[in-house]
C-alpha cells in the first residue's frame, strides 16, 4: 500500500489564520502578564538602589530620609515570620490529617469544617484585621504586640496551610496505608509513621509559600497596631512596626527621598519574599514523588 | 512451629475478644479534631467581632440611612453615614480589574492548557507564581509611583495623584493567577475524549479550545471570575495607596475614590478611641464588605463543586 500525503487543511487558508491570531492573542496575555512584572522589578531596583544601602538595614527609622533605617522593621518581620510557621504548621497539618484521614464525610460538622476553610480562605485579609482589632488588641487586652500580630497574620495564612497540606496527604496511595494496618499498625501509626513522612515535601512546599505571604501582608497588621515610628529592636511582647507597614509609611510620605527609601524597603521586602518562592518550588520539583 | 486446624470452627462467636479501645488513639482523634475546629472558632469570631460592633452601630445610625445614604463624611462634625459611595467605589475599582483580569488570565489559562508545551508550562508556571507572591504593598507603590505617572505623561489620560485606573489595572494584573491557575485546573479536568472527539471530526486547535474545552469547564472559569472578583473587591493595599481616599459616587476611574477596604484600612491606622461612633463605623463598613465576599466566595464553591462532580 502506498502512502498518499493528503492535504487535510489546504482547502481552508483562513481557518489556519485564524488559528495563528488566536494564538498570537494568547501570547499576548502572557506577555502583558511577564512584561508588567519585568517592568515592575525592574522599576523597583532602579528606583530603589541608591537607597538600598547598610544604614536601611541596620538604622533606625527617622524624620530624616537621608538617616532612616529599617532595622526595627525588618526584623519585627523576622519574627512575625517565625510566630506564623510556629503556629500555623501544626495547627494546618494536624486539621488536614483530621480532615484527610479521620473526618467521616457523612457527618454534618466535617462538611462543615471543610465549606468553613475553603471561605476563610477568601475572606479578606482586612477583616482578619478587625477580628485582630476587636479581640487581640482591645477585646483580650494583648495589645499592639508582636504577638498579636503573629496571631492574626497565623489565622490569614492557615487556610493555605491546610489545602497545601490535605493536597501532599491525598497523594500519598492507598497501598502504603493498607500495607501497614496489614502489619497491624494502628491508625496514628499509619498516620506519623507511613503517611505523614510521604507528605513532607508538599507540607513544606505549602507552609514556605504560606509564609512568604504572611511576610509581604499589609493590611491586617496596620489594623493591629504594626505603629508608625518605632526606634528600638522589637520584643514579643513589645510595640513593633513591620517591614510592609513601614514601607506603606514611607509611601505616604510627601518627600521624594522617602519614595526612595519605600523603594529600597520594597526591593529588601520581595528579596526576602521571592528567595522562599524559589525555595518552595525547588523543594516541589526536587522532591515531586512518582507512585 | 505447631499446625492450626483450621476447619474446626471457633467454640462461639461470642468468644471472640472484643475490640479494645485504644485510649491513645481517641486522644489523638479528639486533639486532631480540636485543630480542625480551630478555624471554625475562628469564622465564628470574625463574624461575633464584626456583628456586636456593628449592632451597636446601627442602634446610632439606622441602617436605612447607611445603605442608602449617599454621603459618607463619618469624622465631620455633621457626620453623615451613607455607604453608598464606598460601595460603588469599590464595585467600580473591582468592575476595571476585571476587565483587564478576566479576559488576560482566561487567555493565560488556555495557553497553558491547550497550547504550551510541557516544558514551556514548567518554565511559565513558576513565573505566575512569582507574579502571585508579591506582596501588595509592592503593587500598590508601583500603581503610585509609575503606572499614574505613566498614563498622565506617555499614554496622556488626564487621571489625578490618586486614581481609581491605575489601583484597577495594577489590581487586574495581580488576579490573573489566580483566575489562569483556577481557570487551567478548570480545563484539565476536562476529559480528552472530548479533545479527541473534536478532532475526529475535523476541528482544529482554536475550534477544539473555544468551543469544546471552554464550555466545558464554563462552571469551573466562572467560578475563577466570582472569585477574582471577591479578591477585588476585597484588596486594601493597592487601593489604599494608589485610589485614594475620597469618598464619592462617581464612574470615571480617572477619579479620586474611596473603597470599603480603604475606609477600613485609613480608620483603623488611626487613633481612634474605642466605643466612639468613628470606631464602630470600622465594623459596620467591615460587615458589609464580609458579607458581599461571602456571598460570591458560597457561589464559587458551589460552582467549582459542580465541574467537579460531572468529570470525576
Amino acid at each position: 500500500m502506498t502512502v498518499v500525503d493528503v492535504p487535510i487543511a489546504s482547502g481552508r487558508p483562513r481557518r489556519a489564520w485564524r488559528n495563528r491570531l488566536f494564538q498570537g492573542a494568547m501570547l499576548l496575555c502572557m506577555l502583558v502578564a511577564f512584561g508588567t512584572l519585568a517592568v515592575l522589578l525592574v522599576d523597583t531596583a532602579i528606583t530603589g538602589w541608591p537607597a538600598l544601602s547598610q544604614q536601611l538595614l541596620t538604622g533606625l527609622p527617622s524624620t530624616l530620609p537621608e538617616e532612616a533605617g529599617a532595622r526595627p522593621a525588618i526584623l519585627a518581620t523576622l519574627y512575625l515570620g517565625a510566630l506564623v510557621l510556629l503556629f500555623s504548621v501544626p495547627i494546618g497539618v494536624l486539621t488536614a490529617i483530621y480532615l484527610e484521614e479521620y473526618a467521616n464525610r457523612e457527618r454534618w460538622w466535617n462538611r462543615a469544617i471543610e465549606v468553613n476553610i475553603q471561605n476563610l480562605a477568601a475572606v479578606p485579609a482586612i477583616v482578619y484585621g478587625i477580628l485582630g482589632l476587636a479581640f487581640i488588641v482591645r477585646g483580650i487586652g494583648v495589645g499592639r504586640v508582636v504577638l498579636a500580630g503573629g496571631l492574626i497574620l497565623t489565622l490569614v495564612v492557615l487556610p493555605t496551610v491546610v489545602v497545601a497540606s490535605r493536597e501532599a496527604i491525598r497523594a500519598v496511595p492507598d497501598s502504603i496505608r493498607q500495607g501497614a494496618f496489614a502489619l497491624g499498625a494502628t491508625k496514628w501509626q499509619v498516620v506519623w509513621r507511613q503517611v505523614l513522612p510521604a507528605a513532607i515535601p508538599g507540607i513544606a512546599t505549602g507552609s514556605i509559600l504560606a509564609l512568604s505571604r504572611a511576610v509581604g501582608e499589609t493590611a491586617p497588621l496596620i489594623m493591629v497596631g504594626a505603629i508608625t515610628y518605632v526606634a528600638f529592636n522589637p520584643t514579643l511582647l513589645g510595640a513593633y512596626t513591620a517591614l510592609p507597614v513601614q514601607i506603606y509609611n514611607w509611601t505616604r510620605q510627601p518627600d521624594v527621598d522617602f519614595q526612595t527609601l519605600a523603594a529600597a524597603g520594597a526591593i529588601v521586602l520581595l528579596v526576602i519574599v521571592l528567595s522562599m518562592n524559589a525555595v518552595a518550588i525547588f523543594l516541589r520539583n526536587r522532591y515531586r514523588k512518582q507512585w | 512451629m505447631t499446625s492450626v486446624d483450621l476447619t474446626v470452627p471457633p467454640p462461639s462467636v461470642t468468644a471472640l475478644p472484643r475490640k479494645r479501645i485504644r485510649w491513645g488513639e481517641q486522644l489523638v482523634h479528639l486533639v486532631l479534631f480540636i485543630a480542625a475546629a480551630i478555624s471554625v472558632l475562628t469564622t465564628l469570631g470574625i463574624v461575633l467581632s464584626l456583628l456586636l460592633p456593628a449592632l451597636e452601630f446601627f442602634r446610632e445610625v439606622s441602617p436605612v440611612d447607611f445603605f442608602t445614604g449617599t454621603t459618607w463624611a463619618p469624622l465631620f462634625l455633621d457626620a453623615r453615614f451613607g455607604v453608598v459611595p464606598l460601595v460603588v467605589g469599590t464595585l467600580m475599582i473591582s468592575f476595571w480589574s476585571a476587565l483587564v483580569a478576566f479576559p488576560l488570565g482566561l487567555g493565560v489559562a488556555i495557553y497553558l492548557s491547550e497550547y504550551a508545551a510541557p516544558r514551556a508550562t514548567a518554565f511559565l508556571k513558576p513565573i505566575l507564581e512569582i507574579l502571585a507572591a508579591i506582596p501588595t504593598v509592592v503593587l500598590g507603590y508601583f500603581a503610585l509611583t509609575f503606572v499614574t505617572p505613566f498614563l498622565r505623561n506617555q499614554l496622556g489620560v488626564q487621571v489625578e495623584i490618586f486614581n481609581a485606573l491605575a489601583a484597577s489595572l495594577v489590581l487586574g494584573i495581580m488576579l490573573i493567577p489566580t483566575i489562569a491557575t483556577l481557570s487551567e485546573d478548570a480545563m484539565a479536568a476536562v476529559p480528552r475524549d472530548l479533545r479527541d472527539g473534536g478532532y475526529a471530526l475535523g476541528a482544529d486547535k482554536l475550534q477544539v479550545s473555544t468551543r469544546i474545552v471552554v464550555p466545558a469547564a464554563v462552571s469551573g472559569i466562572i467560578a475563577a471570575f466570582v472569585l477574582g472578583f471577591s479578591r477585588a473587591v476585597g484588596e486594601t493595599m493597592i487601593v489604599l495607596i494608589a485610589a485614594g481616599q475620597l469618598a464619592q459616587i462617581t464612574f470615571d476611574p480617572r477619579e479620586t475614590i474611596e473603597t470599603i477596604t480603604a475606609f477600613i484600612g485609613a480608620t483603623g491606622n488611626g487613633d481612634v478611641p474605642t466605643g466612639s461612633i468613628e470606631y464602630k463605623t470600622i465594623f459596620a463598613v467591615g460587615l458589609t464588605l464580609f458579607v458581599m465576599t461571602l456571598v460570591m466566595n458560597l457561589i464559587s464553591i458551589r460552582l467549582v463543586r459542580k465541574y467537579r462532580e460531572v468529570y470525576e
